[in-house]
Order: C-alpha cells, then sequence, then structure tokens
C-alpha cells in the first residue's frame, strides 16, 4: 500500500522535476532570462516603471510616469516634433495647428499682434482628422438593435472577466469632435479630480462656472441619497454599488463649442499664447462617452476595471494588460489611423541615422512591456544583461557607464561601447533650486543687508561641485529660472550670468564662481563678519527639505557643510513631505529646496514661480520663496502674454536682472538626462516634451536574441564547484559527527523575537 | 555646556545598571552564583568584553557638550566624547569615494590643468592612507562613520526593552497578583497590541511622533530644554515602539511567573501576617523576577539590532544625520551596483554590527542558561 | 470542540474592535484629511478648492468622530471613523485614497504571489530547520553538533539584509543562474522563484535550527526516550519514532501561528524581488502614505494572528489526545 503510494508520487514527480529543469533551460541556454520562451524573437520592446501609475485617466493623469503610458494611447490633438529643436508643436488628432484668433469686447476682430488688454475673446478654432478610430475596445460593442452590448452587466456576467480584453466582444469607432468636447466637459467633473482645472478655470470660458454647477450637482445627488438612506449611509459602498454619472448636458459651457463633426472651438477668456501648448497634453485627448458610462457600472469597478487603469484612446497603441504590480504591456492599435515617420529633423539627425525611416508608416514596434522594478539595482544589471531594452542611469552605475572625455563631453566607457550600448543626452526643462522665505525676518525682505546675505550664501553653495558629487556632472550650473532650450535662456554669455555670484573669465570666455573669501567679504557688509550678528551670536538658518532615501544625508551634509565655510549653522529639518508642504503653505521656514518641471517649454511657465500672484502663503500659489517685486511682477503681466519676439527677450532680460540682484533663490543647476539604448534599438533621440515618443522607435528583435545568449553564459563551472564544496561539506559533517565535541551540548537555542519578523 | 539627549538617558541607565550588577555579584549570594557559572564559560566571558567595548564607545557617544560661542551663548554643535577623541577622522573628509588606505579617489574626475586643458584622472586624497575603511559618497570616513553607529545599535537593542521594562513588570505583576479584571484588562491590552503587525504599528508611530524628532547633526535652541535636555528625540521615540511591539513577551512571561509566586508558601504567610499587597509585591515578588527580565533584555537585543536596519530600509528608522549601521547598509546597496563595486561600506556595516550581534547572542544564551535553565528555548 | 471554537471567536472580538479603534486613532491623527489630499493631489496647483472637492469625493469632509450636525444615530454614523473603519468589521475594505482602487480585490489577487514565495520558504525553511536540528540531537556532543551550533548562530547574527543583497548579486548578476527579480504567473513563475525561496531560507535557517535542536534535546532526556534505548530501539529510530511525534507540540507553538501570515506575504523580500503580492503592497502603501490600505492590511494582519492562536490550539488537540480544549 504505502510502496504503491510512493511509486505513485514518484510518477506524478518525475515529469515535474523534468518541467522544471526545462523551464530554467529552456530560453537558449540562459537561466536567468526573466522572460517567456515563446518571447523569444518577438518584436517586443522591454523597458520599465519603478512605480505603479497612479492614473491612466486623460483628465487626471499628470506625472511623468503615467504618461509615459498614456502619451502612448491617448492622441491629444497636438504633438512635439519628434526630431526639431528647439521643440516645435505639430498636428497630432488635428489636421492642423490651430492659431487663435483674438476678439475684443465689442466683438470685433482683432490682429494677432494685439496686447493682451484690448483681447476680450481668444477663439482657438482646432479641426481635427478625419478617419480617427478608437482602439477596439467593449464599451463600442453594439447589439443589432444598436444597444450597447455589455450595458448593466451583472457580477454573474462579469465572472471571469478581470482586464478589458478579457470581454469577447470589442468593436471600434470613429473619434468625432464631439468626443473631445466631451473630454473638456470631463475636465470640469469634480469626480475626474483634474489636477490642472485651477490653471484651465482662469483662461477657459464659463469653465469655473461649469464646474461649479457639476460639483453642486453632485453634491445635490449625494444629499438627496444620504438622506434616502438615513444614517446607515456610506458615501463609499454607496457610490460603489451606484455610481453616479453626472449629466454634463444639464449646464452649458460656453468656451466650448461643436462646430460639425470633424471642427471644434474652444475659447479664452483673455489672451494666452500658452494655451496652444496645453492642447498637446492628454487633457485635451478624446475621450468617448460610451467608455465614461461603461465603467461606471458597479459590476466592474468591484473589479478595479475603470478608465483610471484601461484607457480608451485613438493613439499608436493601446492597452493590452494592465498589472500594475507585475506589468503592464501595450500593443499596436489595429484601428490607428496612421502617420508616418517624419522626414526631416534637426541639425546631425541625418548624420545620426535618424531619418533613415522617414516616411514609414508608425508604429514600428508589434508590443511595449512595461516591468514593475523598483530597485535601481536589479534593474540596472538587467539592463547590462540585455533583457532591458533602454536604461538612464543611476548616479551609483555612472562611473560604470560613461567617463568625461578631455574636451569636457559625456563619453561612454570602453565597457558599454564593446556592448554597443548608445549613450543620449538631453538637457530637461526644468530647475532645481534652493529658495530663501523672503516673508523671514532674518533671510527675506528687500533691504541690502537680507540681499547681500542671500548674495553671499549663493557664492557659497557651490553647485559645480554639487553636480560633480551627486549628479556626476549631469547638470548645468543655473543663473536664473530659466533652463537651456526655453526662450530667454540667456546661455553662458557675458551678459547673462548672475553678475553677484560669478565673474566671467574672459580668458576662458566663461563664468568663474566668486570664491568664498567673496562670500565672507559679502557676508561681512551684510552684517555678518564670519556669520555672527551684531550681538555676536552665530547665524543660525533653518533649512527645510521632505528628503528621504540614500542620497539625503550626504547631500544635507553638503549644504551643512557650505554654509559652514561662511560661519553660518544650518539647522538641518528634514521632516515627510507632507509636514514640509503645510511649513510651505504657513512660511514657517528660512531655507528650502525643491524643484520644477516644466509644463510647457515657455519662459512664463517658470517665471510664474516667482510672480507675487502665486506667492505660496497668501495665495497658495507656487511660489513658494514667497518673493515679490513689484517691479517684477510689472514685467511679468507684460511678458506672460507676449509672443516670442525680441521684445519678449529684453523684458526676459530685465527680470533675470531683478531676480539676480534679489536673489530669492539660489539658482541651483538644471539637470541633463542621460539615456542609454541597447545597438538594437534605433531612431532614439531624447524629447523632454513629447511623452509619445514610442512609435518611432525600432527594434532588431534578432541581433537581440543573439547578444543576449552571448551575454549571459552562466557560471556553471562556479555553481559545480560551489556544489561539489557542499557535497565535502556534508561529508565532514559525517565525520565530525564521530568525534566528540567541547561544551556545545549546554550551549542551547532560542528564538530571537524580532518584532520586524 | 552638557548636552543630554533621552536616548543618552537610556545609555546611562545601561551603564548604571551594569555597575550594579556589579555590585551585586560581591553583596547578593544569587547573583554571584549565577556569575560564577558566568565565569566558567570563555566564549561568553570573551562576548561579554567584546560587548563592553561596544557599551563603552556608546557611553563616549553619549557624553556630549557644546563649547561656548564667541560672544557669548553656545555653539549649535553638541560633539560627544567620541567625537572629539577621533576628531582626526571626523574633519578630514575628503571630496568623495576612496578605497581603504588609499591614496587617491575612487572615481575619476575632470581636472583642469593650468594652461586650460581637462584631463579625467583620480584625483590624490588631501589624506592619503588616513581612510582604513574608506571614505563614503561625500568624502566622511567610514570608520567614524561605523563607530558612530555603535551608539545607535546599543541604544535599540537595549533602549527598547529599558524603556518598557517598569510597565512591563508593573502591568504582568499587577495582572497576576490580583487577578480577576484587572488580569483579564491586562492581557487584552497585550493581546491587542500583540495582534496588530508589528513593522505596521511602528511605521503608524514613527509618522506620529519620530517626524519631528531631534535627529541628530546640529542642535537648535527650539529643541532644547531647561538648556541642557533634548527631550523630543527620533531614536527615542523609535525605542519607545519597538518596546512597545515586543513588550507582550515580558508580561506574558511575568504575569506567569507572578502567578505561581503568588501561590509560594513565604509569600502566603506574608500575606497572613497582615503585609499589604503592594509591599508583598515590592518586597518578594518583584526581586524574584529579575532574572526573568534580564534574560529578556539579552535576548531580545540582537534582534532588535538587526531590526534597525530593516526599519532604515524601510525608511522609518534613524535619521540621516545620526549615524546608523542600517544607514549604511542602505546606501551601500546602491553601492554595490557600481563597477568597480564600492564594497567597504557594506564590509564595515556587516563587520561592525555581526561584531555586536554574535557576542550578544552568545552571551544572551550564557545568561540564560545561568540564570534560569528552564527557559531554553523560549 | 466547537463550542470552544465558538467561544475563542467571540473571545477575538473585543480584541479585534480594539485594533480598529486604535488604528483608526492612530492613523487619523497622523494624517489629517487635508494633510492626505495635499500629499495626494501631488506637488502642482493643489488649491484649496481642489483639497476640498478631494474630501468630499473620498468621504474624508465629515468629522472625525462625533458629527454634531446630524441628529441621532447619524452623529455616530456620519463621521470619518465610522464610514472608513466600521465597514472594516466585516472585511469590507473600501478603496484605497489614492487610486481608488478596490482594496478587497486587490487582496484577493495579491496574495497568491505572496503564497507562492512564503509557502515554499515556510515548507522548505521548517524542513531543513527540523532535519539539521535533528540530526544536531541525533549526534549530539560531537563536533558536528558543535560546528552545527557555531554556524546557526553565525547565521542568525547576520543582517537579512545582507543574505538579500549577496544572493542577488553572487547568483543572480555574477553567476547568471537566476533572474535577478521579477514574477511571472502561474508555471512561469518558478524560475523567479527559486532565488528568492532559497535567500529566505537561508536567513531562517540559524536560528530554526538552534530553537528546535532545543526541543529535541528537552525530549531526548525524559524517561520514555530512556526506557525507548533501553528496550534497544537504535538512537535514529529513538529519535523518529518518538522524538519527532512528542517534540510536536513545542513545533506546532511556533509553527501554526505563522501560518495564516504566510498570505500576508513578505514585506522586504517581495520588494527587493519585485515580486507583486501582498508585502509589496504594504510597503508601497506605506511609501505613498495610502492609510486607507496600511489600516486594512494592520486590521487584515491581526485577524489573521488570531486566526493563527485558534489554530494553534486546535492543533494541538489533533497531535495530542490528552489535550482537551473547553
Amino acid at each position: 500500500m504505502k510502496d504503491r503510494a510512493v511509486r505513485g508520487i514518484m510518477r506524478l514527480a518525475r515529469p515535474a522535476a523534468c518541467g522544471v529543469l526545462l523551464l530554467l533551460l529552456v530560453p537558449g541556454c540562459t537561466p536567468n532570462n526573466p522572460y517567456r520562451a515563446s518571447e523569444r524573437g518577438a518584436n517586443i520592446f522591454y523597458t520599465t516603471f519603478s512605480e505603479p501609475p497612479k492614473h491612466l485617466d486623460p483628465g487626471r493623469a499628470y506625472s511623468s510616469d503615467e504618461y509615459d503610458l498614456i502619451g502612448q494611447i491617448y492622441e491629444p490633438p497636438l504633438q512635439y516634433h519628434y526630431l526639431k529643436r528647439p521643440y516645435t508643436l505639430i498636428p497630432a488628432s488635428a489636421a492642423e495647428t490651430p492659431g487663435p484668433v483674438y476678439y475684443d469686447k465689442n466683438g470685433k476682430r482683432l490682429r494677432p499682434s494685439a496686447p493682451a488688454e484690448a483681447v476680450a475673446k481668444a477663439v482657438y478654432e482646432i479641426k481635427i482628422k478625419k478617419g480617427l478610430a478608437y482602439a477596439a475596445h467593449p464599451a463600442f460593442a453594439k447589439t443589432s438593435g444598436g444597444a450597447p452590448v455589455y450595458a448593466n452587466l451583472t457580477p454573474d456576467a462579469a465572472r471571469g472577466i478581470n482586464e478589458v480584453k478579457d470581454f469577447p466582444i470589442k468593436a471600434s469607432r470613429e473619434a468625432v469632435s464631439g468626443d473631445f468636447v466631451y473630454g473638456i466637459m470631463r475636465l470640469a467633473d469634480p469626480l475626474v479630480e483634474c489636477p490642472v482645472l485651477p490653471i484651465l478655470e482662469k483662461y477657459i470660458l464659463g469653465l469655473k462656472e461649469y464646474g461649479d454647477a457639476l460639483r453642486a450637482d453632485l453634491a445635490e445627488i449625494r444629499r438627496q441619497r444620504k438622506e434616502a438612506a438615513g444614517p446607515a449611509y456610506n458615501q463609499d459602498t454607496d457610490e460603489r454599488e451606484r455610481p453616479i454619472i453626472l449629466d454634463y448636458r444639464r449646464h452649458k459651457l460656453p468656451g466650448v463649442e461643436k462646430a460639425g463633426a470633424y471642427t471644434y472651438r474652444v475659447i479664452l477668456k483673455t489672451k494666452y499664447p500658452q494655451f496652444i501648448y496645453w492642447l498637446a497634453m492628454p487633457f485635451f485627448a478624446p475621450v468617448p462617452e460610451e467608455a465614461a458610462l461603461f465603467y461606471a457600472q458597479p459590476a466592474l469597478a468591484g473589479k478595479n476595471i475603470t478608465l483610471d487603469r484601461f484607457p480608451v484612446g485613438t493613439g499608436p497603441y493601446m492597452m493590452d494588460t494592465f498589472n500594475p504590480n507585475m506589468e503592464i504591456t501595450l500593443v499596436a492599435n489595429r484601428e490607428f489611423h496612421g502617420e508616418t515617420y517624419p522626414t526631416e529633423g534637426g541639425a546631425g539627425d541625418l548624420e545620426a541615422g535618424l531619418l533613415k525611416d522617414g516616411g514609414k508608416p508608425m508604429p514600428f514596434i508589434e508590443k511595449i512591456v512595461f516591468k514593475l522594478e523598483k530597485e535601481a539595482i536589479p534593474r540596472w544589471n538587467k539592463f547590462l544583461q540585455g533583457y532591458y531594452d533602454n536604461s538612464g542611469i543611476g548616479t551609483d552605475s555612472f562611473d560604470q557607464a560613461v567617463s568625461i572625455s578631455a574636451g569636457g563631453r559625456a563619453e561612454l566607457t570602453g565597457a558599454m561601447k564593446a556592448k554597443g550600448i548608445t549613450l543620449t543626452t538631453s538637457v530637461r526643462p526644468s530647475t532645481y533650486y534652493a529658495g530663501f522665505n523672503m516673508l523671514d525676518p532674518a533671510v527675506g525682505g528687500y533691504g541690502e543687508r537680507a540681499r547681500k546675505l542671500r548674495q553671499a550664501i549663493s557664492i557659497a553653495l557651490d553647485f559645480e561641485e554639487y553636480i560633480e558629487i551627486f549628479n556626476n556632472g549631469r547638470g548645468i550650473p543655473a543663473h536664473s529660472p530659466l533652463p537651456p532650450g526655453i526662450f530667454g535662456y540667456g546661455g553662458r554669455a557675458e551678459a547673462a550670468i548672475d553678475p553677484y555670484v560669478y565673474d566671467w573669465d574672459p580668458a576662458r570666455k566663461r563664468p568663474v564662481r566668486k570664491s568664498i573669501e567673496d562670500a565672507r567679504r559679502v557676508l561681512k557688509e551684510a552684517g555678518y563678519p564670519e556669520g555672527r550678528g551684531a550681538d555676536g551670536e552665530p547665524l543660525v538658518i533653518t533649512f527645510d527639505n521632505p528628503w528621504t532615501g540614500v542620497d539625503s544625508t550626504p547631500m544635507i551634509n553638503w549644504y551643512i557643510k557650505r554654509f559652514k565655510l561662511l560661519g553660518v549653522q544650518l539647522e538641518n529639518r528634514t521632516t515627510d513631505y507632507n509636514r514640509f508642504q503645510e511649513k510651505m503653505l504657513k512660511g514657517n521656514f528660512q531655507f528650502f529646496s525643491w524643484g520644477w518641471n516644466a509644463d510647457y517649454p515657455d519662459p512664463e511657465n517658470f517665471f510664474f514661480l516667482l510672480a507675487s500672484s502665486n506667492g505660496k502663503v497668501k495665495y497658495q500659489g507656487e511660489n513658494a520663496a514667497n518673493y515679490s517685486n513689484a517691479e517684477f511682477d510689472r514685467r511679468f503681466k507684460q511678458m506672460e502674454n507676449m509672443d516670442n519676439t525680441p521684445e519678449r527677450m529684453g523684458i526676459i532680460a530685465e527680470m533675470t536682472d531683478l531676480v539676480q540682484r534679489d536673489s530669492p533663490w539660489v539658482w541651483g543647476f538644471h539637470p541633463v538626462a542621460f539615456g542609454l539604448h541597447h545597438r538594437w534599438v534605433s531612431n532614439v533621440k531624447p524629447n523632454a516634451m513629447a511623452n509619445n515618443t514610442m512609435k518611432y522607435a525600432r527594434l532588431g528583435a534578432a541581433q537581440r536574441e543573439l547578444l543576449r545568449d552571448e551575454w549571459n553564459r552562466p557560471g556553471w563551472g562556479i555553481a559545480a564547484a560551489a556544489a561539489a564544496a557542499a557535497a565535502v561539506i556534508t561529508g565532514g559533517a559525517y565525520v565530525l559527527a564521530r568525534r566528540r565535541g567541547g561544551t556545545a551540548a549546554d550551549n542551547r537555542g532560542h528564538r530571537p523575537c524580532s518584532p520586524t519578523s | 555646556m552638557p548636552v543630554i539627549l533621552a536616548t543618552d538617558l537610556i545609555v546611562y541607565a545601561l551603564a548604571l545598571s551594569a555597575a550594579w550588577f556589579a555590585v551585586k555579584t560581591r553583596r547578593d549570594g544569587n547573583v554571584r552564583a549565577a556569575w560564577l557559572e558566568l565565569r566558567r564559560r570563555r566564549l561568553a566571558m570573551i562576548s561579554l568584553a567584546l560587548i563592553a567595548l561596544y557599551a563603552a564607545v556608546a557611553l563616549a557617544d553619549s557624553i556630549r557638550y557644546r563649547d561656548a560661542a564667541q560672544g557669548g551663548g553656545y555653539s549649535a554643535e553638541a560633539l560627544s566624547l567620541l567625537d572629539r577623541a577621533a576628531s582626526g577622522l571626523r574633519t578630514r573628509a575628503e571630496k568623495t569615494y576612496s578605497a581603504p588606505f588609499s591614496g587617491r579617489l575612487f572615481s575619476k574626475e575632470s581636472v583642469e590643468l593650468p594652461d586650460g586643458r581637462v584631463v579625467r584622472d583620480y584625483p590624490a586624497l588631501k589624506y592619503p592612507g588616513a581612510h582604513w575603511l574608506g571614505t563614503d559618497k561625500v568624502g566622511g570616513d567610514i570608520l567614524f562613520a561605523s563607530l558612530k553607529g555603535v551608539r545607535t545599535g546599543i541604544v535599540i537593542g537595549a533602549g527598547a526593552t529599558i524603556v518598557v521594562i517598569p510597565f512591563a513588570i508593573f502591568f504582568g505583576v499587577v495582572a497576576g497578583y490580583f487577578g480577576g479584571v484587572i488580569d483579564d484588562v491586562v492581557q487584552y491590552v497585550y493581546t491587542t497590541l500583540a495582534s496588530i503587525p508589528g513593522v505596521l504599528l511602528i511605521v503608524a508611530f514613527m509618522l506620529l511622533f519620530g517626524g519631528r524628532g531631534y535627529q541628530g547633526g546640529l542642535i537648535s535652541e527650539k529643541d532644547v530644554a531647561l538648556a541642557f535636555f533634548v527631550p523630543n528625540d527620533r531614536l527615542f521615540w523609535l525605542c519607545v515602539i519597538l518596546g512597545i511591539t515586543s513588550w507582550t513577551d515580558l508580561c506574558r512571561l511575568i504575569r506567569a511567573e507572578t502567578l505561581k509566586l503568588r501561590e509560594l508558601e513565604y509569600v502566603q504567610s506574608a500575606r497572613t501576617f497582615g503585609a499589604g499587597g503592594l509591599r508583598i509585591i515590592y518586597r518578594h515578588i518583584v526581586p524574584n523576577l529579575m532574572h526573568l527580565v534580564l534574560i529578556t533584555f539579552v535576548i531580545q537585543f540582537s534582534g532588535l539590532v538587526l531590526a534597525e536596519s530593516v526599519l532604515s530600509y524601510i525608511g522609518i528608522g534613524v535619521g540621516p544625520e545620526m549615524g546608523s549601521w542600517g544607514n549604511m547598509i542602505n546606501t551601500a546597496r546602491l553601492e554595490l551596483s557600481r563597477e568597480p563595486v564600492v564594497w567597504w561600506n557594506l564590509l564595515a556595516a556587516f563587520i561592525f554590527m555581526f561584531g555586536l550581534v554574535l557576542p550578544a547572542n552568545i552571551f544572551g544564551d550564557a545568561v540564560r542558561d545561568a540564570l534560569d535553565p528552564r527557559l531554553r528555548g523560549r | 470542540m466547537f463550542s470552544y471554537i465558538v467561544r475563542r471567536i467571540l473571545y477575538a472580538v473585543p480584541i479585534v474592535v480594539g485594533v480598529n479603534c486604535l488604528t483608526a486613532a492612530l492613523f487619523f491623527y497622523v494624517n489629517t484629511p487635508d494633510d492626505m489630499a495635499r500629499k495626494i493631489l501631488g506637488e502642482k496647483n493643489v488649491t484649496p478648492a481642489a483639497i476640498e472637492n478631494w474630501k468630499a469625493g473620498h468621504g474624508y469632509n465629515l468629522p472625525a468622530f462625533v458629527n454634531a450636525k446630524e441628529s441621532g444615530l447619524g452623529t455616530l454614523t456620519q463621521t470619518v471613523f465610522f464610514q472608513k473603519s466600521a465597514p472594516l468589521l466585516w472585511l469590507d475594505f473600501g478603496r484605497s485614497d489614492r487610486n481608488n482602487i478596490d482594496i478587497g480585490g486587490e487582496i484577493k489577487t495579491r496574495m497568491w504571489p505572496s503564497l507562492a514565495i512564503s509557502v515554499p520558504i515556510f515548507i522548505a525553511g521548517l524542513a531543513s530547520e527540523l532535519f539539521v536540528a535533528m540530526m544536531l540531537a541525533r549526534w549530539r556532543g560531537t563536533l558536528l553538533d558543535l560546528w552545527g551550533l557555531v554556524a546557526s548562530v553565525v547565521m542568525m547574527s547576520v543582517s537579512a539584509l545582507f543574505y538579500i543583497i549577496g544572493g542577488q548579486y553572487v547568483l543572480g548578476k555574477y553567476l547568471m543562474l537566476f533572474p535577478i527579480s521579477g514574477y511571472d504567473a502561474g508555471v512561469h513563475s518558478i524560475k523567479f522563484l527559486v532565488l528568492p525561496v532559497v535567500i529566505g531560507v537561508i536567513s531562517g535557517v540559524g536560528s530554526g535550527v538552534r530553537f528546535y535542536r532545543t526541543v529535541f534535546l528537552e525530549e531526548m532526556g525524559k524517561d520514555y526516550i530512556r526506557t525507548a534505548r533501553a528496550k534497544g530501539l537504535g538512537e535514529g529510530r529513538v529519535l523518529f519514532k518518538h522524538g519527532l511525534k512528542n517534540a510536536m507540540i513545542p513545533v506546532l507553538t511556533n509553527v501554526v501561528v505563522s501560518i495564516p501570515f504566510l498570505f500576508y506575504g513578505s514585506l522586504i523580500m517581495e520588494t527587493f524581488f519585485s515580486v507583486p503580492g501582498l508585502g509589496n503592497f504594504t510597503i508601497d502603501a506605506i511609501q505613498s502614505q495610502d492609510f486607507a490600505i496600511v489600516r486594512s492590511m494592520v486590521y487584515l494582519g491581526s485577524i489573521l494572528y488570531i486566526v493563527g492562536l485558534i489554530l494553534t490550539d486546535i492543533s494541538y488537540t489533533l497531535v495530542d489526545p490528552r489535550v482537551r480544549l473547553e
């Protein structure tokens, strides 16, 4: 009996064991291959995401990691040209780039160069392409009678369905102007929680009132439901079981008009040339109403099937699997209206081979796999093993990948070149800075004394060194808030440097940071000789930051070290992000460090960080330093609505002079992004503004397979040696067991109680 | 001007109790017997010596004072005896990584020659050969960082238990001695606390209290009470919550032991002579529980030291400016992916941690065996 | 037996309620709804209106514990505490704060990867610990015993982080025997699981061996073993037949209570190896301060703990008929 059972188990065990071995061995001879054997040689691009995307709803998503995904799926009217620099807008789902038409308050049409004060209405008429089609989706599936197939799904009907692709019937339909209008109306829906609504409300005619009306509707529905349910009312449960769908047609939104099936208009209250950039963001992509209704079924929401996770767009790719805990895959959208690779580019693109696919239909890659990879180390190692097609460079793998050549240019190291890896660099339109609280009695204010204090600190905080230590030189020291590539950036020319922090070295034709002695002298002039105030007390400045993580200690120590050179004591106040925010809001801080990523490549998007109308404490805006200078504000008002003319350039230069003198920020640096990709990936050019770049990339899957096999020869020899060593130890154990030992018999064990085990 | 952190009190308490035990071994027969039993074990004695060495470093790092600043007032830096003794290590910073005993930096940098040419080379160190364990990312000496971690390790290992001992004894004894409703309530409290997953409780608690505490580095007048005491110390809160998550075992043990002691003859007779409950508890019960406390203390020690590194990984450990091995390991994870590998930071943390935890484990076993062989296997 | 279990479950109710209140109090005090909203809405354009809208949308615009604006029962039910915490009692975990996902559904799907990694670690770990411990007990007093003990003390003095970092470096990166990290569904997961399981077993083996060795030695000293030995049974047979059986009670105490926690996964293992389990879920929630999730996980953890205690008691009666539960 027993024997038979054992034999039975053996019979089962053998194939199982073989299966395990096979699984280990099948993908070539590379047991460390993380992908299935069936994916060998397929036209699949492998990359990663570091944390699960929170929102994929085009009305809600706002972070770069979310845009990496939905940028490929949703198609706003405009997009940035992939190759041209400076960044140029070209049509995406629109047929042409719209130009605004301005009207004064009497309805009279104005010239395009009309001053902002005269403009009472700015109309953008957007013509969209014909033949835009949504990727196949169950929301469009109709019965022969024309009713949606999947309406009023019961939990029973939804059994076995965990993703959108599990629905058997899918259909597509053309995207028309009504979908674009619907998408804009959704932004005002309080249930969507659009993060840029406060900004858009300032510009789009009637959007604020419309949003308020929808909010009132929502509150009213909730009130009624609560009344009906009595004390047992639970909003969460209630809205999970009966999702609220607001009726957008109950109110009128005058700022958006449909004008035929392929045309719609957006009407702004003021002149706002930057609006065109907004049209390149997914907020303005078409959204089908069917999808919104489809997802509002309780049977689906309970399975986490929502528009926030399963997008429905007209772009080159569509969502295939969405498992944010493991992987997200996009596949080419069969219904994509078609787009060809650009035939012209910027300087040097032809030589770089970036134009050889010109005119060919995109997308080139069949499937994109995003794997969740939180830890930098495994991610980097897998890139080197050839299992990811591209990678950034962490500071800690920098030396391994890049060396700076004699000319100061970044170059790949020999090991990377041998692997055929390519390096791309691009300055990001962002700035990292350290700011003073201008409301603070000690470091703030606009008197000579406070100004000099800030200037002295600006000199002492040697960001050239900071970039070298913490970013491996991947940054450009800043002289003003504007990063390179933005209109008005002065470059490293003599006229553009910050004269309070740098001197001009005419021999080498470049700015040189003033010495620490200069800083001490300025500090003395400010009334703090050797960092001591009039009373002889050392000057203590508090430093607020929300830094956590590996680099935070060295970074804070660096700040402290630099301040110490002035004799000023920097008191570190690291807190969690929430408290940091709270302190910033209340103005309860002296010195802080923060950063800003541009929404669009326009100087307005940087200078508004210093406009007093954006004061953090007063208006809860983004001006965290609470800088307030009437001169600056006046010029800002003038500059913000101008087109990029030489006149605008002049005003920007004046504004730059003002903030350089007042030094509300220590201009930190503009980060430079370094990217790597393997030799089998082509058509890669970094583009800091565009988020729909996957469609341009091309892949040599066969070459990749060969190289992967070559790079991943497991150390069987060493493993065998280790196994042999283990066998020897076991043998040794047998020998040891024959010998009497010392005191071990009474030295007994315990289970340690660790609170984290 | 002396400065005392809340966690310094833990180190002092540890030092005082060590001294008290030393005196006790001469006076008290039972303790003396246990000590003699311990003395017989060579390994335990070696371990004790190592632990004492660590404790001495921790003590030296817990006595700190601020120098008078020029023109009155005090410097915002409260340097400990250790900082002062190792001031060479502390101040001789390089620019960035350098390997142990090396004379050059670990990574190449663009160096500008006088003629304006830029070459890429390994720059020479300011203090070649001075860094026995290498330097970290901002050029700090690793040996010094490891030494600073000693205090954190000792404080966490000892502090968590020391902080809760009074409560555990009080609740355990009261529950065991009086029984009834009190017993039910105490049992309810500790079962409830024990049933919350430890890490999550620690996270919530540290977010609640730890965020605003002193985390090392410069001292601001706002933190200081009575001109020398810093009560709001992040590390102290960490000890408290680690104590709360680990006190149930001790409390349960004490309760069970009290139940037993209560029925013993001499306690019963004391009661018939009319001694009050509190008096009996104080005179007869608590002294007979101390061995349990001591055993729990030494046995929990090593687990707690190891726990610190894990907590730092999750990001709720010790603040960035208070040196800790957990922070070092955390940094070292990234350094391992460099090529060539920066291994010395990890190695230093490993050696220093291992050097404390291994003796603590060995000594803990020995103490338990010497004091109460029945507890083996707990 | 049945009535005992019922009684134990009833006894667990106040504990569960206590945990619920305690976590609610802790978390709502840590993070006021305003904090939460600010954190979740991100860095840019966080206006008071947006905060109010978020709070209203997520039911955080109510008072914390008592709603004076309502009457009757409503004063208690129309509060953040009741709306967010009470449903946990009937295992309705609600939606997460940050991205509105259904936490219950998420727990159900993430449970499997957690089990895939924790069950093998548990079984292989327990088996190897018991085996080695038994070997040491069998040859107690020999050099094998001495060195085995030394090795286990050394092994348990090393932080788990070292094992993980070292294992990934040597086996994954240097020898390229396993994928460094990752996960795949179903049978494809095997190649990803080997490395974490090996590391998980190794990091636990030190303390386990010491503990079980003590347990066995204690049994070996008992009279019945001596009797068995006197009967002329071989040492190995004595140990396996009698020793193992009787050592079951202390082993069970140690083991059964942790079985329910297998669902819970391992926080650190899962993050290092990118296994999409519950441990990873919890860490994510902690790091993004999504307290709806953390609260749910705390609550789930305490329920699992209580289940473990009850299971332990029941298992006693199964292995040892002398133990009766009443």
